[in-house]
Parts: C-alpha cells; structure tokens; sequence
C-alpha cells in the first residue's frame, strides 16, 4: 500500500527550506451502510513547502477532496485516518503532528495555521448573519482570550476585503444573499486568511462560476499569494486552472498520488496515461480545433479495485504486467523542493502528453 | 409582423426563429429586463452556441426558445409558426420536437424512476412503441446512441447508482426519445468533470452530424462553445442582448467586442507559460456584472469596458451592426470597422477596487 | 464531498450494475425495521391486535349474555371478568376491535387519498382551484371538529362504520393537505418535472406518476399518523355517546362502562381498562412503527 515519498530531495534542498507540510503514507477510510469500509485515499506521501502552490487534480471519486479534508482533519464522521502521518512545521520551526492534536489544539491550528475555502460558497456562510459579524467572530474566537476592540476587528476585516478586491464598507454590511456567488467566494478566501495561516486547502473554488469571476479569483488568489505567502492546495478537476495557479502537480487517481512534478514538466511532458488523457481532454479556446480524446470508462469503485494497477482498464499502454504490479512512483527527473517528476507507471518512458500523441478514443 | 414572414422567405431552413424577444421580469421593486430585444435563428442540423456570463440571459432565452417561458414581446417561431398561436395539438409537436437538456443531471432525473422507465415513459405516451417490448428495444437503442452499451446494464438503475456522466446521457437519451428537430442544451456539459466532457461534446457532436439534430447549446465556456459551434454560430450574450453573433470561428478566433475579448482573456489554458502571460482580469475594469434592476445608461457594457469613450459609450446605446464577418454592437468597434488595433488593451493595468 | 460520497460506494461509476434496486431498497427498510428495536416492537404489536381483530370474530363465538355473572371480576373462566350484561370481557375485547380498526384505517385512507390528490392537483395547477381549495381546508380547519361531529352524529343515522370512517376523513384532510402542497410546490420546480413536461407525458401522468411517488414514505408516515388520529377520534365519539350503539366494539365497551358506573365499581375496573389498554397500544405500535420509520427513511435524523 505504501507509496514511496513523493520528495526524495531533501538533501540538495538548502537547510533551511524544511517542508510546512510533510505526509507519509496517509490512509483516509470511509465505514460503510453495510459495516464494511473503503480506503478513499490509500497511502499518499507528499512534502509541501513554504509559498508553494501544489494543485491536487482528478476526477471525482479520485479522493482529491478527501485527502484535503483529511490534511484539516475536517472529515466527516464516517471517515477516520487508520493509518499514516502528518507533520506540519510551524513558523518558529515548531513540528506539529496533525493526527495528534486534541480537540482545542486542532481547532487553534485550523484557521491559525491550515485553512480550508470550501466548494459552494453558500452553504460555509449563516444566511442571518452580516459577513462583517462573521467575520467579527472567527477574528474573537481565536483572540488568545483577549477582547479585540470593535475597531481592530473593523479594521482587520477589512484589510482582508480589499485583499480580495472587495469593497469592506458594502460588503461588512450586507447579508451572504445579497451577494454574488463570485463575491462570497471571494468573502470566504478572505475569512479562511484572516488569521494569517500559513497553509490554504482550496477544494474547488472556481467550479460553479463564471469564467470572469473564476478569472477575478485566479487573480485575487496570485496576488495574495504573492503578497503574503501562505503554502497552497488547490484541488481541481480542471487542469487548466491548475496551469494558472500551481508550482506543481499531483494527479490523484483511486485514491493514490500516480503523477508529481512541477507544473512545466507535468504540460510539457506528461509521464503516466492518465494525466496525459486529462490533459488532452480540456479543448483549447485558441489555435487550430483540434479533436479532442476523452479518457474511455470510468473510475473503479473503491469498494472493489482491480488487482495491479488501478488505471489499466482504461488504459491504451496497459501491458499484462500491469495487472499483477501496482507500479511505485517512479523518479523521473530530480529536482528540488518537491519538485520532482515522478510517476506511478510501468510504461512511463513510452508515455508522452503532447497533444499531438495521444488521441486514441474508443 | 411584415418584416418578419419576408425574413421567413429568405431563410426557409431556419428550424427556429427568436424575433425581438424581450423577457421583462416585474417585481415589487423593479422591473429587470432579463432578455432585451434578442433576435437568433438556428437552422435545421445546425449549432447556435449561446454564451455569456450568468445573469446575462442566456438561460431566459433558451426557456423563451422551449416554450417554457413565454417572451413579453417578441415572437418565436418554429417551422415559421409562432408557438404561442398555435393550436394544442400544434403546441404539442413544437414540445416533442424541441427538447431540453439540463445543466444539473442529479436533478433532470427522476429520483424514484429507473433509466427504462424514464426512457419508456415518452415513447408509450406518444405511440412510438406500441407494447412493453417494443419500448424496451427502442430504450436500448436510445442507450447505445448515447454510448451506454451493453444497454441492459443501465435499464434497471435508478439515477442515484449512476455518475454524473451517466446521468447527463440518460437525460440526453430521454431527450432522443421522441426525435425531435432542436435540442436546447443548458450549460449540459458545465457540471461534469473535465475529463468526461469531451466524451459528453463527442456524443452530442455525433448526434448533429448522423441525426441532423439542431443545438441551440448554452455554455459560459468559450473553449466548449469553439469545440462544439465550429460549424455553426455563436451569439454572446451580456445583460439580456445580443452583443456579438456570427460564425463561430469569426467570433471566437477573432472577437471583436470588448466583451468577447474579454471573456476569451479570461478562460484558463492548460498551459504553464500562456497562464503567465494572462491580462489580469481579462482586461475589465470590474469583476462584478452590474444589476438588472439598475442597468448603467448607454452601452451597459461601458462601466466595464477597456475602450469605453466618455461622452459616447456612456450617453448613447449601440446596435448590433455588421463589422467583419459577424455583428458586434460597439461604437468603438463599428467606428474602427474591426481594426480597433491596440485599443482594445488598455496600457495600464486595470486594478482598481473592482464593485459595481 | 462528492468524494466522499462516491467513496461510500454509492455512486461510485462503473460499479456493476446490482439487479433490482427498488428490490434491494424495500428489502432494506425491513432489514433496518428489524434491527431497530422500538420500530420492530411497534410492528409487532400492530400486527398482533390487527391480526386478533380480524381473525377473532371468525374464531371466538359472541359472549353471551347472563345477568346472573353480571360484573364479575377476574377468573378462570372469564379473565378479565364480565360485564354488567354478564357477557365475557376477553369475547368482547377480540371481537371488538374490528370496527375501530376499520374506521381508523378507511378514515386515515380517506384523508391521505383526499389530501394528497387536492394538495398535489392545488398545488400543480395553482390559481383559482388552489385559492378556493385553501378557502377549504381553513373553513374546515376553523370548525371545531368536535362540534360539527356532535352536530352531525345529531342529524345522520352514522349507523354504519363505512358512514363513521367518511366522516372522520372528510374532516381531517386539511392539514395534510397542506404539506402535500407544499411540498409539491417545491418539487414540481424541480427539473425533473420539467423534463416530463418537455416530454408531453400528460398533466395527470406528471403529478401522480413523477411527482407524487417522490412523497411515497412521507405519505405512509403520514397515514400511519392519520390511523391514530382516527381510532383517538372515533374512542371520542364513543366516549361522548355521538356514535351508533349498536353492535358492540371497544369504543362501545369504553362508553358502556363509563355511563354503567364502572368507574366505582373495583370489579369493573378491567372492563373500561382493556378497551383503553387495546386502544392505547394499538396507537402506540403505530406511532412506533411511524417513528422508526422516519428514522428509516430520513438519513438526518438518523445521525442525530
């Protein structure tokens, strides 16, 4: 089960850069109606860096938003971690093992040190309260006992609005109803950095809007990154959107990390079949129409995973070995800080993602 | 009227006529003219790709064009009759002919129904299949068209066993089931993952090209509306009119509205090195769409717009009128014929606190 | 969360397809009925006093009346003792259900049959239909039903039970009513309904065939409820003497005892206690079984 660690590099990386975030082998497990489990991610290692932007892509099932709930520890309570580890690494160099924090310790670092935007901006607000209240409260619920002032409060809010490209002084005083998706979205990158964490798990935030405000948070998310630094998971289905926002790239599928590597190496020369199809399978708005190719089949269920590799029944390189080997992740080319191109593929060096290759539909 | 029997002569293939459609919405408050004055034809066999942010009408109109909602002015016409003079039995073969995809397949399908018996349903109603045996095969044929094979796999699921993708070909077989002319397809493909979409546009695609089915298809995603309208039109839509309609390689390759520009600007790339070249913000002055209930005067587009003039873009409202290959209603645009040159790009940044 | 939904297996895609799903569903519902313990007690005790009501008649003959055992306690041969007519309480308790239970059970049938096919027409066609049946449901809601019973028992001859459940329905429907409506409000926007709209499948398919199936638990939940109802209201006009006298059945025993002064008399005691006891259990495994059935049927509560 275990896949080896995603970052191999930490001897050539400086001394100083130790990863935020440092997973080993983690497994998220879901109990089922019928008394049984599945395991949504099956052992995913990574290492995360200070100000880098990982974007976690697949389709869904794929476990993408399990494994960033996970990270939080925001699963559901059907879902537990049975096994593996995460090591957070605080500003002063502190660890922190994620899995271990009691329940006051937890939701300290959650907020203060991690912390989640989550998919469909309506439901994370109260319909009858002012954003400026909620955004009041999150600000005192983590004051260390101290009672900040209603102006500090005023003032730190609205320091974060308009780090959204929001204007604090409609926005404070309006409901989450009087606002448009695109602005709540927004609303909520600014609570989830009111605390300055240092970590931010976005779980699709762009999906259900318009391209100009997908393109208004693209921007609000670089520039705020670029500003003050936070270490960034962005899961996405939408490949495109991490070539926008991402340093790099881990391709989730059945639960497992099958592709890492920056963001250049992963377009420029995909190594596992399924990035590879993802990639070919967003439709270009510029250039010649090319015909576009779409993965065959569909995700396995967890419930019943084929023996070797998860992938092979929809895969064009698929050989007889890869029904009895589920492949490791491969180092492809060495790089630091996590960078590097590994892919969990027996055929890896026949496999390229230039769009010109593939396009076997079936 | 006499306008529009002479345009019915010119264009006798036009399946569908949408003639100075307005849909005006009265609340207590306001009244929000949700569709403006919105004229499209779609041609038998062929594609009109409606785009545009939400909010723009889109939707509204592809309502208007099932008979879903009725257009406070206007007409739509199908087979040159307007749907809402004719008779029921005349109203009812518009409904059959003309069918709706929805965006959201966990909601289209009945939750409580099985595939077959949402697929049976149509066709024993209407007498395509005279006993139980006959819809089941009609069924599995439908199946097949939308590439659920083997077809007796998926007859006896209920929507809640299927995927999305499923579902969306569930509902797009429902829609097959009584052959009908157009089909309207409401962001059909938005919800589903990127890697099954294109399989999704590949299927529909091929039912265009071996059905001659008519797609009157609504996206927000410029990159779908090329992939899927290359042959066909696309109209983009903003604030409830018509802003630029013509082929779709003329719009898309090379937009000439700064609305269209914008939304190109603004669609991600599955490419590193084109993100970073990316105009921040397509290039808008403001992120947020204005009001309905407060439309800006003049050109509603001018708050936005990189190329506004004062004085023009501000005072007077421009009409759609021919600029190269397609209508664009610009000033701007229609007084530099479609050679707006670097005007389209503003020098600095535009990064002002953007509110409406 | 999508994630997690599919990972709990289910709509994971390309899982094979497992034949007879609506099979499986009602198959579970039982399994969870079972597994529940106040809901498979409550089915229990409904099926026991249903099934003694129904078969008893056929095999415990009439009791027959002797003056001479007239309001005799407890003993071998009568175990809950005797009437003031002498006549075996136990007979009388068997034998006396089937009336009750019929009344409930045609009264409940009618108010769910009346309220959902109103509510869901009211609430599908909207206008003027909808306006007068609203005008409806608040007249007979403003009436005190206890009232207009009183008042119709005083002008009809309610000699049959078939007369008694109609009357009991006809008053009751209202308030279903309403929440079938409105919740066929919410659910005829739902696209589904559209789409079949779309297809011409004709009005009347649409409501009964696409919209109303979709309320098939909350309305057996419902009728369940509506059972009580009636059983509480049809003791009441027992009780109240409004009811035909005729015959004899636990409402009849209940007012029998009450006006023959069995209240003061010890050894009467069993005589009113056991058409209440019966009554009282009746409901009691039927709001049970309702309960756990909601629990069943409506993941949320389940978790809470």
């Amino acid at each position: 089960m275990a896949a080896p660690a995603m970052s191999t590099t930490h001897a050539s990386s400086p001394a100083s850069e130790t990863p935020i975030l440092s997973v080993r082998d983690l497994v998220v497990r879901y109990r089922t109606s019928n008394k049984g489990h599945v395991d949504a991610v099956r052992g995913v290692s990574f290492d995360l860096y200070p100000n880098q932007s990982l974007a976690l892509v697949g389709e869904s099932g794929c476990g993408k938003t399990t494994l960033g709930l996970g990270l939080l520890r925001l699963l559901p309570r059907l879902g537990s971690v049975p096994s593996g580890s995460i090591d957070y690494t605080d500003g002063q160099g502190k660890h922190v093992d994620v899995l271990k924090l009691n329940r006051q310790a937890l939701r300290r670092w959650r907020w203060e040190e991690g912390a989640m935007v989550f998919q469909g901006a309506m439901n994370a607000f109260n319909p009858v309260l002012k954003i400026g209240e909620q955004m009041g409260d999150t600000i005192k619920a983590h004051a260390d006992g101290r009672k900040p002032s209603q102006q500090e409060i005023t003032d730190r809010s609205s320091e974060m609005l308009r780090g959204v490209r929001l204007e604090p002084k409609r926005v404070l005083d309006s409901y989450p109803h009087e606002l448009s998706g695109g602005m709540r979205q927004r609303i909520l990158i600014a609570m989830a950095l009111l605390l300055d964490p240092r970590l931010l798990v976005l779980d699709e935030p762009t999906t259900a809007l318009d391209i100009l405000t997908q393109r208004a948070i693209v921007d609000v998310l670089a520039e705020l990154r670029a500003e003050r630094g936070f270490a960034m998971i962005f899961i996405t289905h939408d490949l495109s959107l991490a070539a926008e926002l991402a340093d790099r790239v881990a391709t989730m599928y059945a639960g497992r990390i099958i592709e890492t590597g920056s963001v250049r190496d992963i377009f420029n020369d995909a190594h596992h079949p399924y990035t590879a199809g993802l990639i070919n399978a967003v439709p270009p708005v510029r250039g010649e129409l090319p015909t576009l190719a779409s993965i065959p089949g569909s995700p396995p269920s967890l419930a019943k995973l084929p023996t070797g590799c998860a992938f092979r029944d929809r895969c064009q390189y698929a050989v007889d070995a890869c029904a009895t080997t589920d492949p490791p992740l491969d180092l492809i080319e060495e790089r630091p800080l996590g960078l590097s191109h590994t892919a969990a593929c027996l055929r890896w060096q026949d496999v390229h993602s230039s769009r010109e290759v593939v396009g076997a539909d079936v | 009227m006499f306008e529009h029997t002479e345009h019915d002569a010119k264009s006798s293939h036009a399946l569908m006529e949408i003639s100075d459609v307005s849909k005006i919405f009265t609340t207590k408050h306001a009244t929000l003219p949700a569709v403006d004055g919105v004229n499209l034809t779609v041609n038998a066999g062929e594609v009109l790709c409606l785009v545009g942010e939400s909010g723009c009408g889109k939707t509204t109109t592809a309502r208007m064009a099932a008979g879903l909602s009725k257009p406070t002015a206007g007409t739509i016409s199908y087979d040159g009759q307007d749907i809402w003079s004719l008779d029921k039995a005349g109203f009812g073969n518009f409904r059959t002919a003309v069918q709706y995809v929805h965006q959201d397949p966990y909601a289209s399908l009945n939750p409580i129904r099985t595939v077959e018996a949402t697929l049976t349903a149509p066709l024993r109603k209407h007498g395509l299949a005279k006993n139980g045996k006959e819809a089941w095969e009609q069924a599995t044929q439908l199946l097949r068209r939308v590439n659920l094979t083997p077809p007796e796999n998926y007859l006896s699921k209920f929507p809640h066993q299927l995927s999305g993708g499923q579902r969306q070909r569930v509902a797009v077989a429902r829609a097959l089931s009584l052959d009908p002319k157009l089909i309207i397809a409401d962001e059909s493909t938005s919800m589903l993952d990127v890697s099954i979409r294109v399989a999704m546009l590949n299927m529909l695609g091929s039912l265009r090209d071996d059905l001659g089915v008519g797609f009157l298809f609504i996206t927000h995603d410029l990159a779908i509306a090329k992939y899927f309208g290359w042959q066909g039109r696309t109209a983009v839509m903003y604030l409830g009119k018509v802003v630029e309609y013509g082929p779709t390689p003329e719009v898309i390759n090379n937009p000439q509205h700064p609305y269209t520009r914008a939304l190109l600007d603004a669609v991600p790339e599955p490419d590193p090195d084109a993100a970073a070249r990316k105009l921040e913000g397509g290039g808008l002055k403001s992120a947020e769409i204005p009001s309905l209930a407060n439309l800006p005067s003049g050109c509603s587009f001018h708050p936005r717009c990189p190329i506004a003039e004062d004085g023009l873009c501000d005072v007077k409202e421009p009409a759609l009128a021919p600029v190269a290959r397609r209508s664009v209603s610009c000033h701007v645009v229609q007084r530099e014929d479609g050679h707006p040159g670097d005007r389209i790009r503003p020098p600095e940044p535009a990064g002002a606190t953007s509110t409406s | 969360m999508a994630d997690a939904i599919a990972a709990l297996g289910g709509t994971v895609p390309g899982a094979p397809a497992d034949a007879g799903a609506a099979r499986s569903r009602g198959q579970g519902v039982f399994a969870q009925l079972t597994r529940s313990p106040s809901g498979f007690a409550g089915l229990i005790l409904v099926v026991l006093i249903v099934g003694m009501s129904v078969l008893g008649p056929l095999v415990v003959s009439p009791p027959v009346s002797d003056v001479n055992l007239a309001w005799n306690g407890p003993s071998g041969a009568h175990w809950l003792g005797t009437n003031g007519s002498g006549q075996d309480v136990l007979k009388l308790i068997v034998r006396g259900g089937q009336v009750v239970i019929f009344v409930g059970f045609g009264a409940a049938a009618l108010t769910t049959v009346i309220a959902v096919a109103i509510g869901a027409l009211a609430a599908y066609f909207r206008g003027r239909f909808d306006a007068i049946m609203l005008q409806i449901t608040d007249i007979v809601m403003t009436v005190p039903q206890i009232v207009l019973l009183a008042v119709m028992g005083a002008f009809f001859q309610l000699d049959s039970p078939v007369a008694l459940a109609a009357l009991l329905g006809f008053l009751t429907w209202p308030v279903l009513m309403r929440s079938i409506r409105a919740q066929v409000l919410s659910l005829k926007e739902r696209e589904f309904v559209e789409a079949a709209r779309l297809l011409n499948l004709g009005t009347w398919r649409i409501v009964f065939v696409e919209i109303v199936p979709n309320m098939a638990s909350y309305i057996l939940i419902n009728f369940i409820i509506a059972v009580t109802n009636a059983i509480y209201a049809l003791a009441g006009l027992y009780l109240l003497g409004l009811a035909p006298m005729s015959g004899s059945n636990w409402g009849i025993m209940i007012n029998d005892a009450w006006t023959s002064g069995a209240m003061f008399n010890p050894l009467a005691v069993l005589y009113i206690l056991a058409p209440v006891a019966m009554i009282v259990l009746l409901n009691l495994g039927l709001i049970m079984l309702s309960r756990s059935l909601e629990e069943i049927i409506n993941p949320r509560l389940r978790d809470s």
